[in-house]
């Protein structure tokens, strides 16, 4: 893809009445770290990345299967499934229809199987939007069945977490679906199955400590959160201030704890290289 | 007894640790040290000992008695080595065919530098793949707190057991109320809505059993335990670790 310098929406704007400003608002974005301002409606050429300081902004489950997806390949699973309050938890429900009404999704997670360049495979895509992916009943469910399809049809999977880990209304419910996930991966992961996973921010909690962090390739997008403890709690625990850049896809990287930190616009390329090398097919011709 | 009455029992000095269980559940017990790869991680035992006339590998989170145990014990908050170090044990019980009892009693895997630098994701979520295939029967039980992901990663078992007062949850009541509520006060209602008993999870059919608070809680937890590794012990390797996949998979099916 072409690289394409924004203008800067605040140019040219900065006499214009006070009254402008909430459709100013809406027409530019601030990079949360860099400060630095883009034009909201070209944010979507850049696929949601600060063009200036590479840091990658949070999408939904939809847009980054439009990304890596070929296009009309992708057939969904299960979307009909929706959560329910199991433990009868008090102002779940109102949560679960907020969650919803942002999202329009039914929960955290969207799964299905489609074609990356040509390579079946079976997909999951968590979704921010929603909770924060909290992992729930329904996301392990959803997952689960992810890995119990692909392994019927000898597929590879590929998953994009984000999470605030595990859903506290689902209570013991929802942690237990971090060993029924991880049930899942083991037996795909033993019948020869290849599972690469995308960490992107934030993943933390029970989603690192589960699936996330099982997958035979793990990459991750710059700048990402990743961790178990999410630093706050690090903080309050040890009573410290946390040093720059703790816990990002880069530190993971130098911890050894992931294979590589891939920006958003060689995902589909990477995927697509790494899905043919393990697809047990030699290279048509010699390099 | 209300459940936060459950909260504070289960966390009260002087109850039993896993250490003292051990004592009194099995004989001869051998400690055996380290992950092989960092450190020994002081807040979980390892080792060997006889259930009975039974060889069996034995992990506990042990939180200590004295203030100096149990800042030895880093009050039985687990590094990634101490998940390593039972994961160690836990192959070698599959390779020379020894069932696994593991005594659970944590508020949570520890949550510092060194603990996210070194992997505590990646340790408990291994811990929790390569249990869920262990090809030799596990029984594990909550003795105190089962504090989240920190107390899974000793619980993907054949079956779990939890003492009458402790408790098992995804989170603690003080941090599910500050963050629901914002305010860690609430976590005397927290404790309720988080259905965190041992009686509330055998209802939820979490756990199998519930084990009474005794006198005799050692020799009952020694009885109870031969009996049921002796039924596990029966079965063919591939039909237990099948059993031990439906028991998760049908927790929160649709």
């Amino acid at each position: 893809m072409r690289f394409v310098k924004p203008k800067n929406a605040l140019e040219g704007l900065s006499k214009q009445p006070p009254a402008l400003n909430e459709a100013m608002e809406e027409a530019i974005v601030t990079c949360d770290k860099c400060k630095k301002t883009l034009a909201a409606d070209e944010q979507e050429n850049e696929l949601y990345v600060c063009p200036y300081c590479r840091r990658h902004f949070r999408i939904n489950a939809r847009q980054r299967i439009d990304m890596i997806s070929d296009a009309e390949t992708f057939i969904e699973f299960d979307e009909d499934l929706a959560p329910v309050n199991i433990l009868g938890f008090p102002g779940y429900e109102d949560k679960l229809r907020s969650a919803r009404l942002q999202s329009a999704e039914r929960d955290c997670v969207v799964c299905g199987k489609c074609e990356i360049e040509g390579h079946k495979t079976a997909i999951f895509v968590m979704e921010p939007g929603f909770m924060m992916g909290s992992m729930g009943a329904v996301a392990g469910e959803k997952i689960t069945r992810t890995f119990e399809r692909a392994l019927a049809d000898g597929m590879p999977v590929v998953g994009y977490a984000v999470s605030g880990g595990a859903r506290m209304q689902e209570g013991i419910v929802s942690l237990m679906q971090m060993a029924k996930t991880s049930g899942a991966v083991k037996r795909h992961s033993d019948a020869g199955n290849l599972f690469i996973c995308v960490l992107t921010d934030p993943t933390t909690g029970g989603v690192t400590a589960s699936f996330a962090m099982e997958a035979d390739i793990i990459l991750a997008e710059p700048y990402a959160l990743i961790g178990f403890a999410g630093p706050r709690v690090i903080e309050q625990t040890i009573r410290k201030k946390l040093p720059a850049g703790f816990q990002r896809a880069e530190f993971m990287l130098e911890h050894g704890f992931i294979d590589n930190v891939v920006d958003r616009k060689r995902q589909k390329k990477y995927l697509s290289q790494l899905l043919r090398i393990h697809s047990g097919t030699h290279r048509k011709e010699e390099p | 007894m209300t459940a936060y009455e459950t909260v504070a029992a289960a966390r009260a000095k002087g109850r039993p640790t896993a250490l003292d269980l051990i004592n009194g559940i099995f004989s001869d017990f051998m400690e055996m040290h380290g992950d092989r790869r960092f450190a020994d991680d002081k807040a979980v035992v390892t080792g060997v000992a006889y259930l009975g006339s039974l060889p069996v590998t034995v992990v506990g989170i042990e939180k200590g008695h004295s203030i100096k145990e149990r800042t030895t014990r880093n009050f039985g908050s687990v590094h990634p080595e101490g998940y390593r170090k039972a994961l160690r044990q836990m192959l070698l019980a599959e390779k020379f065919g020894r069932p696994v009892v593991c005594l659970v009693d944590t508020a949570g895997a520890y949550c510092g530098i060194g603990a996210e630098e070194r992997g505590q994701g990646q340790a408990i979520a291994e811990n929790l793949m390569e249990m869920m295939t262990l090809k030799t029967p596990v029984i594990s039980v909550i003795i105190g707190e089962g504090g989240s992901g920190g107390a899974l990663a000793l619980a993907v078992a054949d079956e779990v057991w939890m003492l009458e007062n402790s408790i098992y949850s995804v989170i603690s009541p003080e941090g599910c109320a500050s963050i629901l509520w914002k305010d860690a006060a609430k976590a005397q209602e927290a404790s309720e809505c988080l259905k965190l008993t041992a009686g509330d999870l055998l209802q939820l059919k979490i756990i199998e059993k519930v084990i009474p608070e005794s006198e005799s809680l050692a020799e009952n937890l020694r009885t109870e335990l031969i009996s049921a590794v002796g039924v596990l012990c029966d079965m063919e390797k591939d039909e237990l670790v099948e059993k031990r996949y439906s028991r998760f998979r049908a927790i929160g099916a649709y």
